[in-house]
């Protein structure tokens, strides 16, 4: 029975690539291991090898097509002594093409995970009931995943100032390890967009020094997991120099790159990190959720002249969102945005947790609970009073975080109500995060692991005795 | 091929090395002198207020390694960048700091560099090129190649001059910075100060390889040992490498073979080596005293000389006085400074 060569994927969530090219023809003999075709995403290559022997028979999927979902059948091979006769009968085993990455990213890091660029956002970051103070009404707005937002963020910034530069592993010639760079070498050329060894404590170093001598210097970090290799510089140097100098010499530079938990990758790629940067007096430490969140913070940490720790999140990337067309978009560092109101219950998150949060509510207001949504955005300095204000409103909050909750952000979040709102809470703050354990590699136990709607959805009805 | 260029630049600065530095004109050497017995007389009021109880905190003294960066310095132009560790009181004296501002910041007094906020190891001045003053140990190694990598962004020619010790240059960091200092050709002198103790530890005891001009042999950085006690051989080997930094040909290791009399830091137990090691070395190889007798066997008077101490007594003896008077900081400067 012919069998079937389905898409494959480039990562357990990769849900769809484009069929760029077919390397062999209908009718051409194939081996075990040979190219048969390249897929691509708008991140990487990859060749579908042939995992059985035979004759092409049949095209499926012509070259050129997008968006083709992962296992759908593209072509289908003939076993020796079948025939163009036997194709009807098709749908074998459902066994799907080995995928060799032409160019795997990160790979020196070698287990750099893929990015969910091919994801699609199972469902768009949530509707977002309140507009933004920050836009004036009737701005046209433009549709841009993530990755795109940070990219004509610093792109903007790189034309406006000559002094901010971006250096990193993979930021130039690989267009990014994640993509977030794409473009820029060539727009920029190599002075400015800087690839550097993997030695994360050592350029780490570099931009300080960079930056205490007045340029404006964005570090990438191919994810902060690597940056612990590289916090003593971040810390003591650059977060502690303006104080140790009398004020006398600052240091003006963004650190940025995805943070969290992306998916499969296990203990020490998956750990989220704003709680310790946001312990840090001298570093500002942000981490939005939202497209335009996303660009008009990443402006504003740049001209920031403090260190600013930029949190992003790797899951977040292929997602898109609606970002105003604005010569310079940039949005005020340390405001949180009620991105849905309610009376009943306040949910106050950040990036990722967004989602979380969001989801939880839409399931809420089903019940007949109407939940406030803040998205923090800034971490340090964080904003209390929007944060007060709403819980002066419901009178109950819960916190969702990726971290851990030991000394977490939800714990300071809720000391915070305790000492500006304690008279106001009709029950204890809940706190949802990532369990109390490194994240483990197995899928359902990753799922574990972290928050879930159901979980923000519960410790809601526990605060509200529902 | 720039390994065959370097061989050529190690030859000339060995050639002089193994014979007599480049002499100093008489204008050179009172210079010298000054600029050393200022860091001594500094470094010894310090270490006398810090018995006193009014200096806190850690207290590295410079005193014996005083040669090393008044010679380089001799040898920069203004505009060039220096960056140091903890140990920098010297550093700073010999940047043209003033010597008041870094008393008092030894006190902890609002007119210190970093209105008392700083202390020791934590003084920077923007007007005098002076990047601090590091707590970390090998951290400056890193910032210092930054500072290299700004000229080169800039396109100017301004050289960087990272000072580390023997300790530090056990570090991981140190090597990252090596690669890309090398890898991009940053202007940058690494200096080395060897004074064959990391806090108690040998460099026998601590380090595989004790040639430390050669750390930087597997990224293709030439280095040199330097006599660092004879200014003149430093000052001659700070030519060489700034001259070999600002044609653009990347980074230099200089090894300066020092030595620290005193402790590596107040409380030091004095255990690790023999006072007949420490008295050997004032006695036969004190990079003043060096000076001093160079000068009057040139017939330089007694009196000049002395006029030279008296000055240098002077500013110190106002520096102590003015950081002891110098109220301490206001209590509102808690909160200041922590962003701009």
């Amino acid at each position: 029975m012919p069998i079937q060569v389905l898409m494959p994927a480039l990562s357990p969530t990769m849900e769809k690539g484009n069929l760029a090219k077919w390397l062999k023809k209908e009718g051409e003999t194939i081996k075990s291991g040979d190219v048969i075709a390249e897929i691509e995403t708008d991140k990487a290559t990859m060749e579908v090898e042939a995992t059985d022997e035979g004759t092409l028979g049949k095209i499926l999927i012509p070259e050129g097509t997008a968006d083709v979902a992962v296992n759908t059948p593209i072509a289908t091979i003939l076993a020796d002594g079948e025939s163009a006769a036997d194709l009807g009968k098709a749908s074998a085993p459902a066994q799907a093409a080995k995928a060799a990455e032409s160019a795997p990213p990160a790979e020196a890091k070698a287990e750099a995970p893929q990015p969910k660029a091919e994801k699609a956002p199972a469902a768009p970051p949530a509707a977002v009931a309140e507009p933004d103070p920050e836009v004036p009404a009737g701005t046209e707005m433009v549709t841009q995943t993530i990755r795109e937002a940070l990219r004509d963020a610093m792109a903007e910034e790189m034309r406006r100032d000559p002094d901010v530069f971006i250096m990193g592993e993979e930021v130039a010639e690989y267009q990014g390890a994640y993509k977030v760079t794409q473009g820029l070498l060539q727009e920029f050329g190599a002075r400015r967009v800087i690839d550097t060894p993997i030695t994360e404590h050592g350029f780490a170093g570099v931009g300080v020094g960079a930056a205490m001598s007045g340029l404006k210097p964005v570090v990438e970090f191919m994810t902060f997991n690597f940056a612990m290799q590289a916090i003593d510089q971040i810390i003591n140097s650059a977060a502690k120099t303006l104080y140790m100098s009398g004020g006398q010499m600052g240091c003006s530079i963004v650190f940025r790159g995805p943070n969290g938990a992306a998916a499969r990758v296990a203990a020490q790629h998956s750990q989220d990190y704003s709680a310790w940067y946001s312990q840090i007096p001298g570093l500002k430490v942000i981490a939005p959720f939202s497209a335009a969140d996303y660009k008009g913070l990443l402006k504003a940490a740049i001209r920031d002249p403090n260190p600013v720790i930029f949190l992003e999140n790797e899951v977040l990337y292929g997602h898109t969102g609606e970002v105003p067309k604005l010569d310079d978009y940039v949005i005020p560092i340390g405001k949180a945005r009620i991105v849905r109101s309610g009376k009943d219950v306040t949910l106050i998150s950040w990036s990722n947790g967004m989602t979380y949060a969001l989801k939880a509510a839409d399931e809420l207001a089903k019940e007949g609970i109407e939940a406030e949504v803040i998205d923090l955005r800034t971490l340090r300095p964080m904003d209390t009073e929007t944060i007060v204000n709403s819980v002066k409103k419901t009178g109950r909050a819960v916190t969702v975080e990726e971290g851990w909750q030991q000394s977490g952000v939800g714990a300071e979040i809720a000391a915070r109500i305790m000492e500006h709102a304690f008279d106001y809470l009709d029950a204890p703050v809940a706190r949802v995060s990532g369990k109390d354990v490194p994240m483990p590699y197995a899928a359902n136990l990753e799922k574990l692991a972290l928050p879930s709607v159901a979980e923000v959805v519960a410790a809601a009805k526990a605060v509200s005795y529902r | 091929m720039a390994a065959p260029k370097k061989s050529v630049a190690k030859e000339s600065v060995q050639e002089k090395a193994n014979g007599s530095p480049p002499e100093f004109t008489k204008a050179q050497e009172l210079a010298a002198l000054r600029d050393m017995l200022l860091i001594r007389r500094f470094e010894e009021k310090a270490g006398q207020l810090y018995g006193m109880g009014a200096i806190g905190g850690f207290c590295h003294l410079y005193i014996g390694q005083e040669a090393v960066v008044v010679g380089m310095q001799m040898a920069l132009k203004k505009g060039d960048q220096v960056i140091t560790g903890y140990r920098d009181h010297g550093h700073m004296l010999a940047c043209g700091m003033d010597a008041n501002g870094v008393m008092a910041e030894l006190t902890g007094r609002r007119g210190g560099y970093s209105k008392g906020k700083g202390g020791s190891m934590h003084m920077f001045s923007m007007e005098k090129n002076f990047y601090g003053g590091h707590g970390i140990v090998g951290a400056q190694v890193s910032l210092g190649t930054g500072l290299a990598f700004a000229n080169r962004y800039r396109g100017n020619d301004f050289v960087s001059v990272a000072y580390f010790g023997d300790g530090a240059s056990n570090q991981g960091q140190v090597y990252e910075s090596f690669n890309m200092a090398e890898l991009w050709k940053l202007p940058v002198i690494y200096v080395i100060e060897n004074n064959r103790y990391a806090m108690g530890t040998s460099v026998t005891r601590s380090s595989a390889l004790t040639d430390f001009s050669k750390r930087g042999a597997s990224f293709n950085i030439p280095g040199q040992q330097v006599d660092g006690m004879d200014v003149r051989a430093v000052k001659a080997a700070g030519d060489e490498a700034v001259a070999w930094c600002r044609a653009g040909k990347g980074p230099f290791i200089l090894e300066m073979q020092t030595y620290r009399y005193r402790g590596h830091s107040m409380s030091d137990p004095a255990k690790y080596r023999t006072r007949e090691e420490v008295e050997k070395i004032r006695t036969d190889q004190d990079p003043i005293e060096q000076v001093r007798n160079r000068l009057l066997a040139a017939k330089v008077s007694e009196q000049e000389l002395k006029a030279i101490d008296a000055e240098v007594r002077e500013i110190v003896n106002a520096s102590a006085d003015f950081a002891q008077r110098d109220p301490e900081p206001d209590p509102s400067e808690l909160w200041t400074d922590v962003y701009r």
